[in-house]
């Protein structure tokens, strides 16, 4: 039986983990900074997370025509259920976040610039209310979604390190 | 899997147990909460004295009250709107597709630099123009420029420092000069640039002031060839003759009967520096003799107050540049767009007030 996560799958983790948790801290790390580093790190912000939510889709449809190994049999239905809500919600933050960001800026009447000279369209209208409101869940979902990445590691790590069971072995690299 | 057996469950050596598993999971702790404090470092949370965007527009409020609704500074503006057309000559310095003499349509501002929205025009004698540049291709061009010569402080850390020294004493309601002079002794460039700011001649009104963007930025053409660039709008217009107009509305009052009569412009002058002089201090002037060049013309004609207006719920961010200006290395833009972020995500937020400055579209021969 497939013990393991697929190549593609497993190569769309660790790359995505690496981008994702840099994109989390420079995005607290922006967010708290007046120094010149405000600059750089929001002209890499930006290009960033549309390339997350780019790799997010292509990871999306390849997980749905290739679905992961099954959890160990004897680990308790309540993990079983914890795993699989954690996971949803790691799927549902690598579209939100993007979607989420690029929209505040829509509604901020901001140009969506990935570099310079190469812009998106705005996804929604201006609108100062509508700024605040994503705004706020922009930050808002970025802490779960770095808590999030935290209990699954701390998942990861015991079944790796504590449980000794074949997940971890299932995703590693 | 309904058939599971044992040994498919566990392809590695099988459970730690007993004070073993006490240590990993000690470790796996460890582990998570070592990123998480490596999180809540770069957030600014175990750094509490490293200045924040927060801390900047706290300190703004600290300084000017709270007026929900309204810019934490520069408060009480008016939105303008028209046109800016490149001579030319400007992307021979940018490939900025503002210059390339196609008209560009603007919308701005002008306000008084002052925090608090309801203060007497008299009372504020530092104004702005902030401007939007929408060329058709959509490579947008934000800047905000002062009637002054040169910037009071060299970063934002004197900045914040500036707001303390100037923040009115609860008791009396009045800042302590006390608290000024310290300051100014600390910092005698901050001294100097107030004094080259009180000496600059004062202008009339809104339309004959001279705006000057204060910060330097680098200028990038076709060519890749930069220059540290300056820029101001020079005005065209000279001071109107006849009694002088008074209330406390009196500059906004003469603007809109300007725009009545007939379009405003100002020439968009880029000063280019000297290769000694410096860019990363926006409290040192360049020297006069430096090079000046016209860059093109923009021309207002319809202002409309901040209420129904399209510039109220903008930021007039520093760093929104077209391909062809980039920031240099004066930090005062960075911390500019980062406290404005901050003080857009405070405002939008909140429910708004009616401007000190009512008026409905007006535009060019449109009568009063």
């Amino acid at each position: 039986m497939n013990a393991r996560f697929t190549g593609p799958a497993r190569l769309f983790h660790w790359l995505m983990a690496v981008l994702i948790l840099a994109m989390l801290f420079i995005g607290v790390g922006m967010v708290s900074t007046v120094s010149t580093r405000y600059q750089l790190l929001v002209g890499i912000h930006r290009p960033l997370g549309i390339a997350i939510l780019v790799l997010a889709l292509v990871r999306l449809g390849w997980r749905l025509g290739h679905p992961p190994p099954p959890l160990p049999a004897d680990l308790p239905a309540v993990q079983q259920a914890l795993a699989k809500l954690s996971h949803y919600l790691l799927y549902f933050l690598m579209f939100a976040l993007p979607l989420v960001g690029w929209g505040m800026l829509s509604a901020q009447d901001y140009p969506v610039q990935l570099w310079p000279g190469l812009h998106l369209p705005p996804i929604l209208p201006a609108s100062p209310m509508l700024y605040a409101a994503l705004r706020s869940a922009h930050g808002m979902l970025a802490y779960l979604f770095f808590a999030t990445i935290l209990a699954h590691l701390a998942a990861a790590l015991m079944h790796g390190l504590v449980r000794r069971d074949r997940v971890f072995s299932s995703m590693a690299p | 899997m309904s058939h599971h057996l044992p040994h498919e469950a566990q392809d590695g050596p099988g459970p730690v147990r007993g004070p073993a598993a006490i240590v990993r999971l000690a470790a796996i702790g460890a582990v998570v909460l070592t990123a998480a404090a490596g999180f809540a470092y770069t957030g600014g949370w175990l750094t509490p004295a490293r200045l924040s965007p927060e801390r900047v527009v706290d300190a703004l409020e600290a300084n000017n009250g709270q007026h929900p609704g309204f810019r934490r500074n520069h408060a009480k503006g008016i939105c303008i709107a028209g046109t800016f057309t490149g001579n030319g000559t400007g992307p021979a310095l940018s490939r900025a597709s503002v210059f390339t003499g196609a008209e560009v349509p603007v919308v701005g501002r002008l306000a008084l630099a002052a925090g608090r929205p309801d203060v007497p025009d008299e009372t504020s004698p530092v104004w702005s123009m902030a401007l939007r540049f929408l060329p058709a291709d959509g490579d947008e061009w934000r800047t905000g420029m002062n009637n002054i010569p040169v910037f009071p402080v060299r970063n934002v850390e004197e900045f914040a420092g500036f707001l303390a020294a100037t923040r009115p004493d609860p008791a009396t309601g009045k800042p302590d000069p006390a608290a000024l002079q310290a300051f100014l002794g600390a910092h005698p460039a901050t001294a100097a640039a107030l004094q080259a700011i009180k000496a600059a001649p004062a202008a009339a009104g809104f339309a004959t002031a001279t705006y000057n963007g204060l910060n330097t930025f680098r200028f990038v053409n076709a060519d890749g060839e930069v220059a540290a660039v300056r820029w101001s709008m020079v005005p065209e217009q000279a001071a109107p003759s006849g009694p002088a107009p008074s209330g406390p509305n009196y500059l906004f009052d003469e603007l809109i009967e300007a725009v009545r009569q007939g379009p405003l412009h100002w020439r968009l002058v880029v000063t280019v520096a000297g290769p000694d002089d410096v860019t990363a201090d926006p409290t040192v002037a360049w020297p006069a003799d430096r090079q000046q060049v016209e860059v093109g013309t923009l021309t207002i004609a319809s202002v409309e107050g901040e209420d129904t207006g399209s510039c109220r719920d903008v930021t007039f961010d520093p760093l929104v540049l077209p391909a062809g200006i980039e920031p240099a290395d004066d930090p005062i833009p960075a911390a500019r767009s980062a406290a404005y972020a901050e003080g857009l995500r405070r405002r939008d937020g909140e429910a708004k007030r009616p401007s000190a400055v009512q008026v409905s579209a007006v535009r060019v021969g449109e009568g009063g």
